[in-house]
């Protein structure tokens, strides 16, 4: 039963991640009324990748070259530490300053890849990316840290069971808190209205110019990173903010099935929501942002003094 | 072993950087000679330090030493307890390394200065370090903390021909001594109120001092200690003073040196003082949330990499003193238990700040020793020429910026731990509020550094070099390579022994009376830090995921992935010819941060033209931009005080008119008022 819940809990972000890209995108193109690629789009162009020939700068250092593991590892670290469809797989780095501190870690690596390759795109993509990392990191622990306050730990297993036991769910501290939350994860999962994810167009994008210059396997393991983090950050929102069911420490096997019934019913809705705001909202100027993020932050704070 | 940890021991470390210091001098003439014998008896008498102070810190054996005489103020105590056995630890590991450092670094300075001035100083002031954190009483510490601030003034001095470095000592030497002018008056303060000289014996009779009193001491002694520590507003010393020294001593002053002031903070405000009020922790905290943030943002804004390191250091004193305001805030709560956590997250954070800081500059040292310039515009690519050194700057770089699983991380997890207490358990909003804000500055701050050291390692190491010159740089000597790889494999080996220094921390702290019925808030699990509110984390458990985790990546792409042939080309750039000013500036990237900031950077430019032809102005022949950030410290707070100084001076030296009649005057005007003064009984 561990050894089930465990390879769960480590294959199920990398396994479905492609397919929430897929579903958004596809969702996202019905909503503009076009017909659009099919949701397993994501995983055909990830075997492609994977299959590829690659060019390599020749300005490139090894952190351009280690980086995508990086990435992609850091990711499946997190991962592993999030609960996701039941609260066994607990072990100590289920911390939400560990979350926090891994994606960090995450975004400097990528950064760093931008830089290295020494083009104008990469550099800039790096420096807006810095940017909007610092600025919503204050928006992201003070939203979890309203969340900690609430159950009085700050370990997200401890949270999401606290949570899901206590009759917390509709109450106004936890709706501001995951108003903040909603923005800190458009933010970091690179969404509109803080990126295009479909751009190429230099003076929009940073994501995109930041991996520009990779391509082959590195570019898939880029790529399946950031869809990694999209459903690493719905799942957080539904099982910390949304805990309706999720099954406890030691439950049974039909438990378990519940609540990835309830998780993917959950992360559908969550998709459909960012589909339909992407489909809604125009992106904003860069230096319109910060404002944003700001906002967001003192939404937090409002949240946590509600909350005490 | 056991020999060395005692009186006779310290002594002989002692002796040793005292040998070091003469015969540096001495064989002045030949500075292979002075340079071998400085150095050596500096990581000799560093390494017999570091052995002593951890021995005592293991086997808590307090050691103590006694020069008596029969005039009270002749008398000097020197101890080593367990908060001074931290300390030694401390500074006596990053002199070992920075000494270790020096073999290969110094050779750079000859022949255009001498090596045997730098010997000489340098064993000086490691020594006066370590006389700092062991003295016992008040004329003890005062000598030892001044032959520290001068000892480093001629260090900061030491490339005398360079006028920038001159005026960065001056500064330093004025605010070192407005430093001491307060720390002297917290001394006699705490002398008039205790009756005692030795540190020991004051706590008891302080007990029962006037809050006026109290206050007085508290006040003095944090502005006194704060211009030692680089608290923002009282800084201005630090970014000029850092850069200017010899790498070696730069990683000294920043990693270790400045840490002698919160040393004296924790000594005062937790061991000789009794609980302090409410508002001077709040003072604390509010003093570590703006030297956090600003210190932060000084540093993005700077392209001097030696600069950008020292603001760093303010950044880190904001938050280690995150953790002792907390300290102070929860024990006048009457929460002593949570106040340990909050002190040991400071002084576990000063510990780690030590590890990276010291790194960093032993890196950048080892950089700028290349091309002689601290401009990071000149850099970019090193990486392939100095790939020890990238390295080295990379881990330090990470470890900074708080990025698990090294260092920095876990104290700023603790620091953020004890934050959060604080909202939960603050009795009223306004404290709520104010850790809230707290939490939020520290986020906000440990963003930005990362922002900070992307941009400090991708423009100087990464991407392509930006003159002919960097492809010629080459690694250090192996000695100096060496003490940074160590360096960085401390950042690395704290991080996962974390758990074994939280209990250290905690029995230290265990021996302040403030915490002595405290019962640890700490359980005791290998490779776990489990604080008592079911908050816990194994840094060795997240590095061994995050490694594992990355083999997976490695081994997933080797699965699915087919063959694939490697093509190496040139990067993409819409078909021009590369150039490296296509690469991002230093300056570049951080201008959409200063940008968003400006309310408080409050950037200025200046633009000019020049035009082929001045009458027509048609042609231009030159744009040119200056951008400026300013520390408002200097334009709002030093500039006016400089003004108003030099005015009051013009309006006093009237009084000085050269006449000796006036004179006569004023004596007789003197004993008149004396006598009336007398005669009322107003004395």
């Amino acid at each position: 039963m561990t050894a089930l819940l465990w390879t769960l809990q480590l294959a199920l972000i990398p396994l479905f991640s492609p397919a929430a890209i897929g579903l958004t995108r596809s969702i996202k193109a019905r909503l503009q009324n076009r017909r659009g690629a099919s949701p397993l789009q994501p995983y055909r162009d990830l075997w492609k990748l994977l299959h590829k020939d690659e060019v390599l700068s020749r300005d490139a250092s090894w952190i351009f070259r280690v980086a995508p593991f990086m990435v992609f590892g850091t990711t499946l670290a997190i991962a592993a530490s999030i609960p996701l469809l039941s609260l066994s797989t607990r072990t100590h780095t289920n911390d939400l300053l560990v979350l926090v501190g891994l994606l960090a870690f995450e975004t400097f690596w990528i950064a760093l890849a931008g830089i290295d390759v020494g083009s104008p795109f990469g550099g800039f993509g790096s420096s807006r990316q810095m940017m909007l990392a610092s600025f919503t990191e204050g928006a992201l622990v003070l939203s979890l840290f309203a969340l900690a306050i609430m159950n009085g730990t700050t370990d997200l297993f401890d949270i999401a069971s606290a949570h899901s036991t206590s009759g917390h769910l509709f109450t106004v501290p936890l709706i501001v808190a995951s108003i903040s939350f909603g923005i800190a994860l458009l933010a970091e999962t690179m969404r509109y209205p803080f990126d295009n994810p479909a751009t190429h167009l230099e003076l929009t994008m940073i994501h995109e110019a930041m991996i520009l210059e990779y391509s082959g396997p590195r570019l898939a393991l880029m790529e399946w990173a950031a869809a990694n983090k999209y459903l690493i950050f719905i799942a957080l929102f539904s099982n910390i903010f949304l805990p309706l069911e999720i099954a406890a420490a030691g439950a049974s096997l039909s438990a378990v099935c519940i609540s990835a019934a309830v998780f993917f019913i959950k992360a559908l809705i969550a998709v459909f929501a960012i589909a339909a705001l992407e489909s809604s909202i125009a992106k904003l100027r860069i230096f319109r942002l910060p404002d944003l993020l700001f906002t967001a932050t003192v939404l937090s704070i409002i949240a946590i003094v509600l909350a005490l | 072993m056991t020999a060395l940890i005692s009186s006779t021991g310290f002594i002989s470390t002692l002796i040793l950087f005292a040998l070091g210091a003469i015969g540096s001098l001495l064989a002045m003439k030949s500075d292979r000679i002075s340079g071998a014998i400085g150095t050596t008896a500096a990581l000799l008498g560093s390494v017999l330090a570091l052995t002593i102070g951890s021995g005592a810190l293991i086997s808590h054996t307090p050691i103590a030493l006694q020069l008596n005489s029969t005039l009270p103020l002749l008398s000097f105590s020197f101890g080593i307890d367990a908060l001074s056995a931290f300390f030694v630890t401390i500074i006596a590991l990053i002199a070992t390394i920075a000494s270790l450092y020096a073999f290969g670094y110094i050779k750079h300075f000859t022949p255009a200065y001498r090596l045997g001035r730098l010997g000489f100083f340098y064993n000086i002031f490691i020594a006066s370090m370590l006389l700092v954190v062991t003295a016992q009483n008040i004329v003890a510490f005062l000598i030892a903390w001044e032959l520290m601030s001068l000892s480093t003034y001629f260090l900061v001095i030491y490339e005398y021909r360079e006028q920038t470095n001159i005026k960065a000592g001056t500064r330093y030497f004025i605010m070192m001594h407005v430093s001491f002018a307060f720390i002297m008056l917290a001394m006699l303060l705490l002398y008039r109120a205790t009756g005692t000289l030795g540190f020991a014996n004051m706590a008891p009779a302080l007990t029962t001092a006037s809050p006026l009193m109290l206050g007085a001491i508290l006040l003095c002694a944090l502005v006194g200690f704060g211009i030692k520590a680089g608290i923002i507003p009282l800084h201005i010393w630090l970014p000029d003073a850092h850069p200017a020294a010899p790498s070696h001593v730069s990683a000294l002053m920043s990693g270790v040196m400045i840490k002698t002031g919160i040393y004296m903070m924790i000594r005062i405000f937790f061991i000789i003082m009794p609980t302090p009020p409410l508002w001077f922790g709040l003072a604390v905290l509010t003093i570590a949330i703006i030297s956090s943030i600003l210190g932060v943002l000084y540093a993005l804004s700077e392209h001097d990499i030696k600069r950008l390191l020292a603001y760093h250091s303010i950044e880190n004193i904001g938050i280690i003193l995150l953790g002792v305001g907390s300290a102070l805030i929860f024990l006048s709560l009457g929460l002593p238990a949570l106040a340990q956590i909050a002190l040991i997250a400071g002084l576990f954070h000063t510990l780690n700040h030590a590890i990276f800081k010291a790194l960093l500059f032993l890196s950048a040292g080892s950089v700028v020793s290349q091309k002689h310039t601290r401009d990071m515009e000149h850099y970019g690519g090193l990486i392939k020429y100095m790939p020890v050194t990238a390295v080295s700057f990379l881990v330090g770089a990470m470890a900074i910026s708080a990025l698990p699983p090294l260092n920095g991380f876990v104290s700023e997890w603790l620091t953020f731990q004890s934050l959060f207490a604080g909202i939960i358990h603050g009795n009223s909003m306004t404290l709520s509020i104010a850790f809230t804000l707290a939490v939020g500055g520290l986020a906000l701050t440990s963003g930005l550094a990362a922002a900070c050291f992307v941009k400090a390692f991708g423009v100087i190491f990464l991407a392509r070099p930006r003159s002919e010159e960097i492809s010629h740089a080459h690694e250090m000597p192996l000695s100096s390579q060496l003490s940074m790889l160590i360096l960085a494999a401390l950042t690395l080996i704290v991080a996962v022994q974390s758990s074994f220094i939280v209990h250290t921390l905690a029995s230290i702290t265990g021996t302040f009376s403030a915490f002595s019925n405290t019962a640890s808030a700490f359980s005791s699990q290998p490779f776990t830090i489990t604080l008592g509110a079911g908050s816990a984390i194994s840094m060795t458990m997240v590095a061994l995921t995050l490694i594992l985790a990355i083999l997976l990546a490695l081994w997933i792409v080797s699965l699915i992935g087919g063959r694939r042939r490697v093509e190496v080309g040139t990067t993409w750039d819409c078909g021009t010819p590369l150039s490296p000013r296509m690469e991002i500036t230093a300056f570049g990237f951080a201008h959409s941060i200063i940008t968003v900031m400006r309310g408080i950077m409050r950037p200025t430019r200046q633009s000019s033209v020049e035009y082929q032809d001045a009458n027509i102005r048609y042609f231009p022949a030159e744009h040119s931009i200056h951008f400026f950030t300013h520390d408002f410290a200097t334009t709002h707070l030093y500039r006016p005080l400089d003004r108003t100084l030099a005015r009051a001076s013009q309006i006093i030296g009237r009084i000085q008119n050269g006449s000796v009649n006036a004179y006569v005057l004023y004596m007789f005007m003197t004993l008149l008022a004396l006598f009336v003064v007398i005669s009322l009984g107003i004395i």
